[in-house]
This record gives C-alpha cells, structure tokens and sequence, in this order.
C-alpha cells in the first residue's frame, strides 16, 4: 500500500466510525445512516482496491481517475440531497397537519371550558 | 364531536385583517340563511382573533402561519370532523362579496353540483386584472377548460360553495396546500366531482399585498404546470361517498 492509499483508508474508517458513533448514542436515526455506511464502505474499498477506479474510468470511458473519484462523490452528494428533500417533504406535511389538528383542539377546549364556566 | 347549529359552514382563512373580518363576519350572518363562521386564524398578528370572536365566529387558532391553502384546509378539516354536509370558503380580504354565497350554495344544494365556483369574469361587476395576471387565467383557464370539458372563465377563484364529499376530498392529503388553483378543478374532475361556474362580483383589493406578488408568479407557473402534469398522470383514489 502505498501513501495515499493509507490515508484515504484512515479517512474512510473514521468516517464510518463516526456514522457507526453518531447512531449508537441515538443522534442520528438508522434509517438516514444507510447511505452514508454504504458510502463509507464503498470509500474503503476503492481505498485498498484502486485498480476498481481505473476498470470503471475505462467501461465509462473516463481517462483521469481523479475525475472518476470526483464523479462518484458527486453522484453520492445528489443521493444524499434527495434523501433530504424526501425527508423534508414528509416532515412539512406532517408539520402542517400538527398545526392544523392544533388549531381544531385549541377550539375545541376554549369551547368547553366556555361549557363549563356556564354550568 | 360538537353538534353544528347549522348544516352550512363559511370558512375565512385570515392573515392580519382585523381591520376587515368583523364586517364580512356581520354581513354572512346578516344574510339570515342561518350559516355557521369559522375564522382560521393563520398566526395573526393584529386582533383578528378577538374581532372575530366578538362578531360571533367559531376561531381556528394555528400556532404559526401556515399559508392561505393549509389555514383554508384547516377549515375544511373541522367542517368534516364536526359534521357540516356543506361549506362555503370566502376570503377575508374583502375581495369577495359575501352575498353572493346564496348565488354559490343554492345549485350544490340542489344537487346540480358537487362544487360551486365564483367567477369574476361572468358578466357581474368590472374586476380587471392586470396584464399578467390575465394572461395567466387565460393560460390556465384554458389548460383546465381543455381537460374538464367545460368553459373554465376564472380557474384562481378562491369563493366557492361545496358539498361534503368536496369538503371530504379538500381535507385528504392530497389537497395542494401551496396555491390551491387550477389543478384543484381538474383534480375534482379526475375524483368524479362535479363543478359548475356561478357569476359572482369581486372587488380589487383596497390594501395589503396579494399573494401573487415578487417573484411568486413564477413560482406560481411552475407549481401550477407540475402540478397538472402529476395530478394527470396520478391514479385517482379517491371514492365519492
């Protein structure tokens, strides 16, 4: 193993250390650390089993394998950003409906409590 | 659940209009068809919440601004959980006339519809819009009265009259709470319902800031062309009761 190949593995395991950390003291949800261990994961292997990066850059007929590296981050990045919009999404609809059933209950209990000052 | 006193609800979705909500409250009731008022107060900073109560309305108090679609669909969501075969949404702007509510109820009453749309472009009263304005109702209009197979003369109409299935299908989630338009008409079309266009007069807005303001009309084009786009390509699921 050559230089690089030993800090992008050092790299790569701290990273899935940290996701492994960040879901074991229940700070991030399993459901969202899917896609960053499998990223971290793929990161290592491409790490210790560079010529992985160079038989893609030919079957895409990319020259540079820094470009290819540059590709595959990118490709992750939008992942991830979808996965936010997604999440996003669902936390808006369920927020607008907290609100809402908010609004219902708050006249619901002024009404009885109007009720009960009157009995 | 609380028993209505009437079987009508008129929903006014309200943002800052203090100034306003207790005449339009007055006048609904001075039309003496017996209609209950709902104020959705959508996180008003002003006194809209004591006006309203004082003019005799139930309030729907939101703990923060939600937008007109989502305050109006709190309304809806209230008329179905307590009951009411019939609703009325007008805005508190003063736009709307609130005695042309009778002209809007009397046909979904009837049963000659299941939704009832105020038009402002059906002969009554002299609303001009702008040029941008203008053309977008053309655009849309056209889009809607293409897929619905009926003349669509005013599809941005926020005055309407509406039975409990509409009520039903307005509270679901599918309801787009963003700017509630256009692709509300065709997806009523696509669920079986039935909407009609009533002549009613609006007034131009006297003071505030429309929703179609700044960069909004853009946004508005765009949301309201996906949003065509993915309710026609949707499967309907929607069952009328």
């Amino acid at each position: 193993m050559d230089k690089v190949q030993i800090v992008s593995v050092v790299i790569s395991l701290a990273i899935l250390l940290g996701v492994f950390e960040l879901v074991r003291n229940g700070r991030l949800r399993e459901a969202y650390s899917v896609l960053w261990i499998c990223t971290a994961i793929v990161m290592i292997c491409i790490s210790v089993f560079h010529q992985i990066i160079d038989k893609f850059g030919a079957m895409a007929g990319i020259g540079s394998s820094a470009t290819v590296l540059f590709l595959l981050a990118f490709i992750f990045l939008i992942l991830i950003n979808i996965q936010f919009s997604l999440i996003i999404s669902v936390l808006t609809e369920r927020n607008k409906l907290l609100m809402q059933e908010m609004a219902i209950l708050g006249q619901r209990i002024e009404e009885l409590e109007n009720k009960t000052e009157l009995s | 659940m609380t028993n209505p006193r009437s079987d009508t609800l008129v929903i006014i979705p309200a943002y800052n209009e203090g100034g306003k909500i207790a005449g339009i409250i007055a006048k609904i009731k001075s039309l003496g068809i017996g209609l209950d008022v709902a104020v959705v107060d959508d996180g008003s900073k002003d006194d809209t919440v004591s006006k309203a109560k004082d003019a005799g309305a139930v309030v729907l108090p939101l703990p923060g601004n939600l937008g007109y679609g989502g305050a109006l669909q709190t309304g809806f969501r209230y008329a179905l959980q307590n009951g009411y075969s019939y609703a009325v949404q007008i805005d508190a702007d003063g736009q709307h006339e609130p005695t042309y509510i009778k002209d809007l109820l009397s046909p979904v009453k009837a049963g000659m519809a299941d939704v009832s749309l105020g038009s402002r472009f059906m002969g009554l009263g002299d609303y001009k819009p702008t040029f941008a304005r203008a053309m977008g109702i053309k655009l849309f209009g056209g889009i809607a009265s293409a897929i619905i197979g009926r003349k669509v003369t005013d599809p941005t109409t926020g005055f309407q009259a509406l039975n409990r299935d509409v009520i039903r299908f307005y509270a679901s989630d599918t309801y787009p709470v963003d700017f509630p338009d256009a692709d509300v008409l065709i997806m009523l079309h696509r669920a079986g319902l039935r909407s009609i266009e009533v002549p009613v007069m609006m007034y131009p807005r006297t003071e505030g800031t429309s929703m179609h303001s700044g960069l909004k009309p853009l946004y508005y084009i765009f949301k309201m062309m996906l949003s065509i786009l993915v309710t026609l390509m949707r499967k309907n699921a929607f069952r009328k009761g």
